[in-house]
């Protein structure tokens, strides 16, 4: 219990996708300006990754590792190449499916996502937490909580970004910087921010 | 009031049509630091107060002095004792010049320390002053706001963040990050959303990691190394610490560090001054203290056999390292701490937690002080934000 503490606070804030890996930095800075939008661009995250982490994990483990498909009778494939490729058609097939899910069950939920569903499907964050479940060989279980902690720890990056812009009305930030370039700063001083759990090995 | 007649005499070179009229912002704050300004509010309703952002930064800056001072003194003591017992009798370069003619290397005499002191103290505030005014200066004129005293508050708290050994290049850089992307890119004072002077020091804290860790202690004199009060308590263990150092002088500030942090009680005196004036927010000092006190006793009772830090008491982590001094200057920014009355609150609580939790779990930084002012500032906007919903919402239900 306490391993799988650790490793969901570590992928929250020692590995956040956002601000240490400055991952899905397309949505992170362009779905950002109000702290609504963000909260609920964050929760798709959360539920997404949740689901197509631990979904990848397991077509990793019994179709495309090397040997992995030894329960087939074929211990000498390798599929692994197939990797990237399968990974975001898992994750644009499962946002899919979500979405007409959530369309036609929860539709209030449907609604307050709207746009960011389909989004994400193309938001590298999400790639990237397969891609890392895969390189650290995470089990199922690991996998699980790796996907939760990675979406949250975006999640809670792109929330705090939105509110920083939102207190950035009334400032005065010269012409050439206005818009992304601020912004870009703004992320720049925020990962100075998250520095501090740089090097806690939990 | 020749010099009132001076300003006058000037005033209409600088204004619109004027000779230099681009130079107005530096005339008038020269001339709003020499006297009060003459406008006052002419619409019908208005706060009176008897205090205005001049008086307010003012004031901060005269609270540092008991930390000032008291560090110059310390710096000196510490490197005059240094000094003794490794047999020296004078310290080389310009300094030694400029000390001998002045004053003695004698641990005991305070004279004799506060001038060693300043002898590294003051070229460092200078420069962290120059450069930082002529950043504030250039983009005032250039962008067409005023220089205000703020500066003086960020320039001073910087100076006071610095180790004593800092080259002065390094200070010039880190003031420079501080005051440019720290606030000016931002328009200015009172729209930035990070301390600038925190935001300086963490520039220098991760570009040069070998000079700014806080492992080893910063003392001037050259050749002598030593680990600081927080990193002895992390390897080896409070009883360790306390047979070097007693939780007295710990308070007092007789140990060593960045030049304004040590002492405690020099800090507390300044900080009296900003509570009872209302300028520093109790409710964040309140925060910060709560946050660590609660913080540090839950560690205490969890316990941990391979680190002593968990059973470091919370008086303990008052006194060592940057704890005091950035509760009462740095938390209490009142540009990039939290707005709202709750909000201080949680925004303070959210420090003293950090801070134990760097301090205690992360062994990449013996102290987690200005990093998670850095961290609580990031998160500032959305616990206003928190608290006004929930305002809206309680009112609403009211009716």
């Amino acid at each position: 219990m306490e391993y799988y503490l650790s490793l969901f606070v570590r992928s929250v804030f020692v590995e956040n996708m956002a601000l240490a890996f400055f991952l899905g930095m397309c949505t992170f800075l362009a779905i950002s300006k109000k702290i609504g939008a963000a909260v609920g661009l964050g929760i798709a995250v959360i539920v997404v990754q949740v689901i197509t982490v631990p979904i990848n994990n397991l077509l990793y483990t019994y179709v495309l590792a090397d040997g992995a498909l030894a329960w087939a009778g074929l211990p000498d494939v390798d599929l692994s190449f197939l990797g990237l490729l399968t990974y975001i058609g898992v994750i644009a097939a499962i946002v899919q499916i979500l979405e007409m899910f959530l369309d036609r069950y929860v539709p209030v939920l449907y609604n307050a996502l709207g746009v960011f569903l389909p989004l994400i499907t193309v938001n590298c964050a999400i790639l990237g937490g397969s891609l890392f479940m895969v390189e650290r060989h995470y089990n199922f279980a690991e996998s699980v909580v790796y996907g939760a902690g990675s979406g949250v720890g975006w999640a809670l990056a792109i929330t705090a970004l939105a509110g920083i812009r939102e207190k950035m009305k009334y400032s005065d930030v010269p012409e050439g910087l206005r818009g992304l370039g601020i912004t870009f700063i703004i992320v720049g001083l925020m990962s100075l921010g998250f520095m501090s759990f740089g090097g806690i090995d939990l | 009031m020749g010099l009132r007649r001076t300003l006058d005499r000037l005033e209409p070179h600088f204004l619109k049509g004027g000779k230099w009229h681009g130079w107005y912002p530096l005339y008038e704050a020269i001339d709003t630091i020499l006297y009060r300004p003459a406008s006052v509010t002419k619409t019908t309703a208005h706060v009176r107060d008897g205090i205005d952002l001049k008086r307010i930064m003012i004031t901060v800056w005269l609270c540092t002095f008991p930390a000032m001072f008291y560090g110059m003194y310390n710096i000196g003591f510490q490197a005059n004792t240094i000094m003794a017992e490794m047999g020296l009798t004078a310290v080389e370069g310009w300094r030694g010049a400029v000390l001998g003619g002045m004053a003695g290397y004698d641990p005991d005499r305070i004279w004799d320390c506060l001038w060693h002191g300043a002898a590294y103290f003051v070229p460092i505030y200078a420069v962290v002053f120059v450069v930082g005014s002529f950043w504030e200066v250039l983009f005032a004129i250039k962008r067409g706001h005023e220089v205000n005293e703020g500066f003086f508050v960020t320039s001073v708290l910087f100076a006071l963040i610095c180790p004593p050994d800092l080259p002065l290049w390094q200070a010039a850089l880190g003031i420079s990050f501080g005051v440019v992307i720290g606030k000016e890119v931002f328009g200015g004072t009172g729209k930035n959303f990070l301390n600038p002077a925190l935001a300086g020091r963490a520039f220098l804290f991760f570009a040069y990691p070998a000079d700014l860790s806080g492992d080893a202690v910063w003392t001037v004199v050259d050749g002598y190394t030593g680990a600081t009060a927080l990193a002895v308590a992390a390897q080896e263990g409070l009883p360790t610490l306390q047979s070097q150092l007693t939780w007295l002088d710990a308070f007092f500030g007789n140990m060593h560090g960045s030049i304004g942090e040590t002492s405690t009680l020099a800090i507390l005196l300044g900080g009296v001054v900003l509570l009872v004036t209302g300028i520093a927010s109790w409710r964040i000092v309140f925060g910060v203290m709560a946050g660590m006190v609660v913080t540090s006793l839950l560690l205490n009772l969890i316990g941990s056999e391979t680190n002593p830090m968990f059973a470091m008491p919370w008086y303990w982590h008052l006194v060592l390292g940057g704890f005091a001094f950035g509760m009462i200057f740095m938390a209490t920014d009142p540009v990039s701490a939290a707005m709202t009355e709750v909000g201080k609150l949680w925004f303070g609580a959210l420090i003293g937690f950090m801070v134990v939790v760097i301090r205690v779990l992360n062994p990449a930084f013996p102290e987690g002080m200005m990093l998670s002012i850095l961290f609580a500032n990031l998160f500032a906007p959305l616990i206003d934000h928190a608290v006004m919903r929930a305002n809206i919402k309680r009112r609403l239900a009211r009716g």
